[in-house]
Parts: structure tokens; sequence; C-alpha cells
């Protein structure tokens, strides 16, 4: 095994962190530092890859070797790896290590195909856990704050991810888990939590519940960090976060691709999130083109781990839209800082927290043998909370019972939310209303307010 | 015993109806009798015309959601109490209406409506000697 395994940032106590860095030998490294770093941990990585025959393969078709990676630069010479890969390689094909040195895994609920799963060893779910740490100590979080966990657990990676991190910080941690707003609020008035992690949309929804048992964030509780993401937002919901509780909201950016929760995490300035680049090497290319884009240009995300050892993943395709704000930061970290993600470049919905595919809702309808070909999908935010309306065409009145159509709108519903884990609006609407499908068809509209 | 309905599917939104209502008035379609309810996206519009196989097929090709669907109209005498009289013996027997409506035909009033038990409907109306619309008196 070639990845180093000694483990970073394990070498003082918690309890005897001072200061504003988790990790300061690694958060505070110069760009050169940086990069000779990366270019280290590159080699590492690609050397320990050959271990995996997918990747193995991959590099002997490319003609490429280990000693082919000579400069950071190299990097580009080395194939894409893509989702299309992890589904095709599934259960276990692309780990670098035999299972039996393999802890956990996660995995995505996979109704479009195979789902993906990545493997974690020991040294991984560390390092992992070490990177979240690194992120809510970045913001202020101390052992001394009270962590409140209001994300889904098991499969869902901000569940552990976020749990294992904050662990490692040595806050003491509440497990909350989704749902339940009562029992939310009186864990944060009764425990004293100081911090949550959640999707946006369920925080505005918390407020609400809030707000009707007359709870005031600001008198009630001592809330005063949240950490956001796992659904793309915009500034102004931040702001308006922020303002509805009077607290600091950062964004997290996760894959769980990359582990989850932690790739990157906004710093104290708000101006970006900083992707720790002694994990990952950051690319920005041309979705079309595939070829490298200047700072500042939207592109496509593209990730490469550096310390992974189950299941190391080389210039992985995210899909996801953003661009390089800058490599230097008045906190001190030179660590790249990405933009909020503006989009995708496939046709992915992301909506609170659930990646959905288009396909997995038109593969549900067609099960409907009263609805006709036709669909669109509508993605709205309805104060402050992300919705989605599917419109179905009916192919025929196969009834003159309205009831039964409000059945059939039921079943409907209660089929796509076993499929996409969310309740959507159906609304049937008659036939020849929607617009046809011709070549590529208008599927999904999107108006929230995110991307604006 | 039972006549044909127009049962068509339409979006609560301006224009829907009107559509209907003009291909039925291009076809020189006599509405009889109609009825919408008020409903959140949509509803169910529902006509007694004169002609309504023909109705159906013109409305399908334009590519309506239509259905022909088979309704009771009994007819009674223009006085208070006959419809409640009607609807009591149905109820007695374990007939449940589904939907009603109401117009004036020839100086009789008509019950329009759907049974959830058709068959024993029938037998309450036949035992009882109710009186009843065919698809001939529209034509």
């Amino acid at each position: 095994m070639s990845i180093d395994t000694t483990k970073q940032g394990s070498s003082v106590p918690v309890t005897e962190k001072t200061g504003e860095y988790f990790n300061p030998e690694f958060e505070t490294l110069s760009r050169a530092e940086l990069e000779a770093l990366q270019l280290k941990r590159l080699k590492e990585t690609v050397q320990h890859c050959m271990n995996s025959p997918f990747y193995k393969k991959r590099f002997e078709e490319a003609g490429l070797t280990v000693d082919d990676i000579k400069t950071l630069d190299d990097v580009r010479k080395i194939p894409f790896t893509t989702k299309q890969d992890l589904r095709d390689t599934y259960p276990f094909g692309i780990a670098s290590v035999p299972l039996e040195q393999c802890t956990r895994l996660h995995s995505s609920s996979g109704t479009t195909g195979n789902p993906t799963v990545i493997l974690h060893t020991a040294q991984d779910l560390d390092e992992w856990a070490n990177q979240v740490a690194r992120n809510l100590w970045m913001v202020g979080l101390r052992p001394t704050d009270v962590f409140q966990n209001s994300s889904g657990y098991g499969m869902f990676t901000g569940g552990l991810g976020f749990q294992y991190g904050a662990e490692k910080m040595g806050m003491l941690t509440v497990p909350a888990a989704a749902g339940n707003s009562l029992r939310q609020i009186k864990f944060i008035k009764d425990f004293g939590t100081t911090a949550i992690h959640a999707v946006p949309s369920y925080l505005t929804r918390l407020k609400e519940v809030m707000d009707q048992e007359g709870v005031d964030p600001r008198r009630d509780t001592k809330l005063k960090i949240f950490a956001i993401g796992a659904e793309p937002h915009s500034e102004e919901q931040r702001k308006r976060i922020e303002q509805m509780f009077g607290v600091k909201a950062y964004n997290s950016f996760g894959m769980s691709e990359m582990c989850g929760p932690g790739v990157g995490f906004e710093c104290k300035e708000q101006n970006g999130l900083h992707f720790w680049e002694d994990y990952y090497i950051v690319e920005i290319v041309d979705p079309e083109t595939l070829e490298p884009v200047p700072d500042g240009e939207i592109g496509e995300l593209v990730l490469t781990t550096l310390r992974r050892e189950a299941m190391p993943l080389l210039r992985y395709r995210t899909r996801d839209l953003t661009r390089v704000l800058g490599r230097t930061c008045p906190c001190g970290r030179n660590h790249v800082r990405i933009d909020r993600m503006k989009g995708r470049s496939d046709d992915m919905i992301v909506l609170k927290g659930v990646n959905i595919f288009p396909i997995q809702i038109e593969k549900i309808l067609m099960n409907f043998p009263e609805l006709a070909n036709n669909y669109l999908i509508t993605l709205t935010t309805d104060a402050d909370n992300d919705n989605m309306t599917v419109e179905v065409e009916l192919e025929e009145l196969f009834t003159d019972d309205y009831q039964r159509l409000i059945a059939l709108e039921k079943n409907i519903k209660r089929a796509l939310k076993d499929e996409i884990l969310l309740t959507p609006h159906v609304r049937l609407v008659p036939k020849g209303t929607l617009p046809v499908s011709e070549g590529k068809a208008v599927r999904v509209v999107d108006k929230r307010t995110v991307y604006n | 015993m039972t006549i044909k309905q127009l049962s068509i599917f339409i979006e609560n939104k301006s224009g829907t109806l009107i559509r209907v209502l003009d291909l039925l008035s291009q076809a020189n379609i006599q509405i009889i009798a109609s009825a919408v309810a008020d409903t959140k996206d949509y509803g169910i519009y529902r006509v007694l015309c004169n002609e309504p196989a023909k109705a159906y097929l013109i409305l399908k090709e334009a590519g309506i959601n239509v259905q022909l669907s088979d309704v009771f109209a009994l007819t009674i005498d223009d006085q208070p109490g006959r419809a409640a009289a009607a609807v009591k013996s149905l109820s007695e027997a374990g007939v449940s209406i589904l939907y009603l409506y109401s117009f004036l035909w020839k100086g009789r009033g008509v019950l329009a409506f759907r049974a959830d038990a058709p068959d024993k409907a029938k037998e309450i109306i036949m035992l009882k000697k109710m009186m009843f619309l065919t698809e001939e008196d529209f034509k």
C-alpha cells in the first residue's frame, strides 16, 4: 500500500488545540508548499490505484504509467472517471484495497440503474472526519459547543459524515436526524444547541414551527452557527436564514463519491468554499471540450482524491458547475476558493438534498396506463421552501368519477415518493396541454431562486 | 334505463370550457343539460346532449379527454317533494348517488345522476315504477 498512513492532524489532542486552525500544518501551507504536497500525494495515489483492476486497465488503455506523472499538470493526462464508471463496476470494482480492509460503505439510491457504492477503510473514515472537523473549527466552533445534526442518517453521508467530524472536533453532538421539528426544537432548547447542520429548506421549515410554538431563536436558544448544504441555495436564501435565526450560516460542499461533506466549506469570510487541496486536486473544465477553463470562468468541477485508501478516484467528473474565486484568502488559508454551485452539466435535479434524475420520474409515470407520455417537472421556491410539481397528462378519461381521479393523483404521488424519497405535487392535466416532445423535450423547468 | 352522458376532463383555467362548447356548437349538437363542479386544479364537465355518440367522436378527434358514461335520468312531477321521494327510495335500498344534477324537460323535472350500484338502482326504478328518459326523448 502506498498511501501514507500517518494520520493528519491527530498529533495534537483536540483538547490542547488553540488558535484559528484545526490542522495548522496543512491549512496554512503556501501555494508552492501545497502544490508540492499535491504532486507527492498524486504520485502516491496513482501508484496505489494500480491495485484497482479498473484503473490498471484504464492506464494500460491510455498507454500511461505512474512514471508519466512528473508535474501537477500531468494530472490532465489521466482519463476522467464518471458516475457511469461507478455504476459499471458496481459494487466493488473500483476498489484499490481488498474488501476485508474496508470498514464501511455508502451507497446512492441507484434508481437510475446500478447504485454507486463508495468504500471506506478505517483510515478513510478518520480522514473524512478530519476534514469535517477542520471545517467546523474554521467557522469558530470549539469543543465547548453543542452540535445538532438535523440531517438524514443512514446511507446519506450528511448524517454520519458530520457526526464523526463533530465528534472528532470534540463537541457534544446531538444526532437528531431529519424531521420531527417539535422534537428538534426541544433538543435545541434543552441541550443548549449552538450549531446545526441541515439542508437550508429544512431550516426555514424549522423556523415556521418555531414561530407557531412562540419560540424566538434569538431569545430562547443559544444557536450561533449553521452548516448548510446538500441542496443548491442562493446567497439570498443564506442571508434570509441568517436573519431569521440571528446566526451565521456557512455553505458546505460534499459528495458521496469524494467521501461526503467535508470536501469544501466556507470560512468566516463567506467568500467561496475552501476546497481542501491537501485532500483533493481541484480542476474546473469546460464540460464540452473537457479543457481547463481560466480562474473565474464557470466550468465543471473535477476532483481527484489524494488521501483515499479504499477507493481513490482520479479526475472524477462531478457534473457540478462552478468557478474558482481565488487562491488566497484573508483567513490565511490558500486552499482554492470555489463559488457556490451554479448548476449541473447533466439533467440531475438536486432538491432538498436528494439527487433526482428526470428519468426516474419518467420510469414511474410510465407504469400508469392512465397517463400519456408527456410530463413536466417544475421546481419552485415557495416561501423559502423548494418544491417539485409534476404535471402529467391524462391519456384517456377512464372514469366519470372525480374521486377516482383524486385517487390516481395520490397513487402517482406515492409511487414517486417511493422512488425519489420526496413527495412532489402531482397535477393531472388534459392531454395535449404540455409541451410536446420533439427531439429533446423540456422536462424540467427550474424556477427556484437559487441560480439567480 | 340509462342514457349516455359526456364526461369531459377539463382544467380549471379560463378558455377550456369555451373550447368544448365551440366544438359542440360547430357540430350543431344541442346541449340539454350540463354541470361542472368547482374544483381546485381540474374537474369533470358532464353534458347531456341530443347526439352523444357523435359528440364523443368529435371531442375525441379534437384530442379532448372525454368519456361516454351511463347515467340515470328520472323524470318527476314539477312539484315540491318529488325529488326527495325519489332519492329516498334509492337511499333506503342502499344505493348511493355519486353525483346528481337536475333540470326541467318539457314541463317535468329531471334528476340526472350516477349510482354506485347501478343494477340495484335499476331494480328500484322498475319496482317503484319510476319514470325515466331515454335517448330517444332527446332526438
